[in-house]
């Protein structure tokens, strides 16, 4: 093989650093190999937003021309493991820098591994996966995401041990070995041998064949050429009582507010504030959370006056976006045992959340 | 092949346009003028010299009640322009103006009222650049916006000032134009010499420049529009490309401008683009812009005496850059002297900026002329009718010693003789 890219997705701000020690360790590595490499920081999706789906990706080349053909790129083309860091993840990505949500394996190369950080059985995330028209494999790091602060870097070892399930599944794109020995050069080395050692054994894989899987909903925008576009970097507002449907912004979350609309006190706070104005006014008074829009800030949530009225709740308990409040208007105590099934699927609600 | 512009030392008793009155006025006098006459709305300004005798005339009208507009003094020229461009953003016609640094310091706004597409016009009183804070003239700050989406544009006289910034606005305002236009305006030579001008009336140019109108980005309530999101690569080509066709429409607007200006006033330009002197049979030709020309064309006189086939070519718009009438009027010459009152150090040549335009237009030319640089009256020095002369000269003896390389000449600065050796 003359180049293979891993292409790592995370989520904005919170893993940039986990996502730029584990494409630079690759490089290192096949370094150690003689190879060459690089990485590449989606430039454009920077400054990343809190929990905005992000990219960044390593090329491992045999030579120098091959590395060159990949670095100049925003997307890699031959794409031989996708390493996805969170897992909520897998209902789509779309940074604030393109247009479109993108699927979870939309760069993955024909008999690609698409590994992902989860505590959730192999099962259940395959459920969720999109259907490609080639042979492909998930794995599985069973391991708690790893979400650091704002600008600095959890060294809980989850670098490591997607490094060692990396080596595993891609077939020994880098070798174990070559991880082992670059990292000995840095301090803990023990400790970082092992972490390698245990991602290796640990993950779990599964052959997903071509076809089999969600279909994707979403369509990318096109376009408009130069001269269909208004001049003047001018561009039309969106018309009272609409949304900008061009950018939703939801693949942002992960975790969205869930209303118990019984216990609302029609307070309006959560309205109010709502950076993104995703709380639509109601005839009965309630909001109702534009799904499509909220990004899962949790600022509704921290807000809300009212204990257990807006729960921050795990966004894989949902398979939609759809109106919740429409739900409940049309039958209150059906959507009161949907809520119930959510909280208990999601385990509970997100007690920390994002900045809180 | 060309029209020859006799040169004209008085203003002719015709032309002007109906109510027009005879004024002896300065360069900066006669934009202010024209600023009165296009009624222009908002009036952005900070002093510096020699651009700001063009504020002091403005304060003076609308002081006397001959002028109603909002003159706002801005705390600097970065704010100045962003006032300008606002204004115009919400309708209002707008003036803007500088000189040297202070026009460079506003850099920033000057870019971002080309990319929104904003017609303002700006007067700048040419100036060198800082340090050593000379007051004189150099082209360098107009230049600087030279691949930015501004048109450009050098004028001579005072006349040639008050039309041109009736022109300026009638242009850009356009709306397949719809790009901001920089009058320079040699520093001292014009902002502060005085000449016979004819003003126009009202009503004239009023029929010459009609109302400004944003179109599809008017401001009213029933027409919500965001203007300058910030977008990448998927779209930044597209807005850029649009800039580009906008200012390739450019020269066939000035061509029906300049042809309604003679028809409301009675009097213009044969060619809107370049100044052409004594070129129909010229063998040899000097290209220069702004004041300049007006002692190259008494230099192009005195060696037609003389019997050498020497003409003026005046560039007049330099945004856009008019390279198919220069190749139309010196392709085929002997040679051509370029002047350059601007310096660019270490670019081809070592030669300024009109010299690299000129030949990179000639490049294209079926047979290339000689093209020979030359850097003079920077910082304000005079450029006499002697050192054309030497010019002319430099260029014929360079074809008749064809050395290997071409190199600028630099002409009127002190050279120590004895040393020697070195350019």
């Amino acid at each position: 093989m003359a180049v293979g890219s891993v292409d790592v997705t995370y989520r904005g701000i919170f893993q940039k650093s986990l996502a730029s020690v584990i494409t630079k360790a690759l490089v290192k590595a096949a370094r150690h190999e003689h190879k060459i490499g690089g990485t590449v920081q989606r430039y454009s999706d920077s400054p990343e937003r809190n929990g905005i789906p992000a990219k960044q990706f390593a090329v491992i080349a045999d030579e120098e021309t091959s590395l060159r053909v990949e670095m100049a790129k925003y997307e890699p083309d031959t794409v031989v493991a996708t390493c996805v860091l969170d897992d909520t993840l897998v209902k789509g990505l779309e940074s604030w820098a393109w247009y479109g949500v993108q699927a979870v394996n939309a760069s993955l190369s024909p008999g690609g591994v698409l590994l992902v950080v989860s505590e959730r059985p192999i099962e259940e995330l395959a459920d969720w996966m999109p259907r490609a028209d080639f042979d492909w494999r998930l794995a599985v790091l069973s391991r708690k995401t790893s979400f650091a602060g704002l600008w600095v870097y959890n060294d809980d070892g989850t670098d490591m041990e997607v490094l060692g399930a990396l080596s595993r599944v891609t077939g020994g794109l880098v070798a174990l070995e070559s991880l082992v020995a670059t990292a000995a050069a840095g301090s803990d080395a023990a400790r970082r041998a092992e972490l390698l050692e245990s991602g290796f054994s640990s993950v779990q894989v599964a052959p997903i064949s071509a076809g089999v899987g969600r279909e994707w909903p979403y369509e990318t925008p096109a376009l408009p050429a130069w001269d269909e576009m208004g001049e003047g970097v001018a561009i039309r507002g969106v018309p009272k009582g609409e949304r900008n449907m061009l950018f939703q912004k939801f693949t942002t979350r992960t975790a969205r507010p869930v209303v118990d609309f019984d216990r609302c006190v029609r307070c309006q706070i959560c309205y109010t504030v709502c950076p993104d104005e995703a709380f639509d006014p109601t005839p009965s008074g309630h909001y109702a959370v534009d799904y499509g829009h909220c990004c899962g800030c949790g600022i509704c949530a921290n807000a809300c006056p009212v204990e257990g009225c807006i729960e921050m709740v795990d966004e894989l308990a949902f398979s939609d976006n759809s109106d919740l409040h429409r739900i409940y208007e049309a039958d209150p105590e059906g959507y009161g045992n949907l809520r119930q099934a959510a909280l208990a699927t999601a385990g509970g609600p997100v007690r920390h959340y994002g900045i809180f | 092949m060309t029209t020859i512009e006799k040169p004209v030392s008085t203003p002719g008793p015709a032309g002007g346009g109906p109510g027009y009155q005879e004024e002896i006025l300065t360069g900066c006098d006669a934009v202010a003028q024209s600023l009165r006459l296009l009624d222009v709305d908002v009036l952005a300004g900070y002093p510096i010299r020699p651009y700001d005798a063009v504020m002091a005339t403005v304060a003076k009208m609308i002081a006397n009640g001959e002028m109603d507009a909002e003159f706002i003094i801005a705390d600097s020229e970065h704010s100045q322009f962003e006032i300008g461009k606002h204004a115009s953003l919400v309708g209002a016609r707008s003036f803007i103006g500088s000189s040297g640094v202070g026009w460079m310091y506003g850099m920033e706004a000057l870019v971002v009222t080309s990319s929104l597409r904003l017609p303002v016009v700006a007067l700048v009183g040419n100036r060198a650049l800082d340090d050593p804070g000379a007051f004189g003239v150099e082209h360098n700050d107009a230049l600087m916006v030279r691949d930015t989406g501004w048109l450009l544009y050098w004028v001579e006289t005072a006349q040639e000032a008050l039309d041109m910034t009736l022109m300026a606005y009638r242009v850009a305002e356009d709306h397949r134009v719809m790009l901001p236009c920089a009058l320079s305006m040699d520093g001292a030579f014009l902002t502060h010499s005085q000449h016979v001008v004819q003003v126009p009336g009202k009503a004239a140019v009023e029929r010459f420049v009609p109302q400004y109108d944003l179109g599809d980005r008017r401001l009213h309530p029933d027409n919500p529009i965001s203007v300058a999101p910030q977008f990448n690569e998927d779209w930044v080509m597209e807005a850029r490309r649009q800039s580009d066709a906008a200012m390739r429409r450019v020269p066939g607007v000035i061509e029906e401008a300049a042809a309604e200006f003679k028809e409301v006033f009675g009097r213009g330009p044969e060619d809107p683009f370049v100044e052409a002197y004594m070129m129909q049979d010229a063998e040899y030709a000097l290209v220069g812009m702004g004041t300049v020309g007006m002692v190259g064309k008494v230099a192009v006189d005195q060696m037609r005496a003389q019997g050498k086939k020497v003409g003026f070519l005046r560039v007049k718009w330099f945004r856009p850059f008019p390279a198919s009438r220069l190749r139309s009027l010196l392709g085929g010459l002997k040679g051509i002297g370029v002047i350059d009152r601007d310096y660019s150090f270490g670019s081809n040549a070592w030669g300024g900026v009109l010299y690299t335009e000129v030949a990179a237009a000639l490049y294209a030319s079926g047979s290339r002329p000689v093209v020979v640089p030359f850097i003079a009256g920077l910082g304000g020095r005079e450029v006499s009718v002697q050192n054309m002369v030497e010019i002319q000269g430099v260029v014929e003896q360079h074809i008749a010693s064809q050395p290997a390389e071409v190199d600028c000449h630099w002409i009127g600065v002190r050279e120590h003789v004895g040393k020697g050796g070195e350019r």
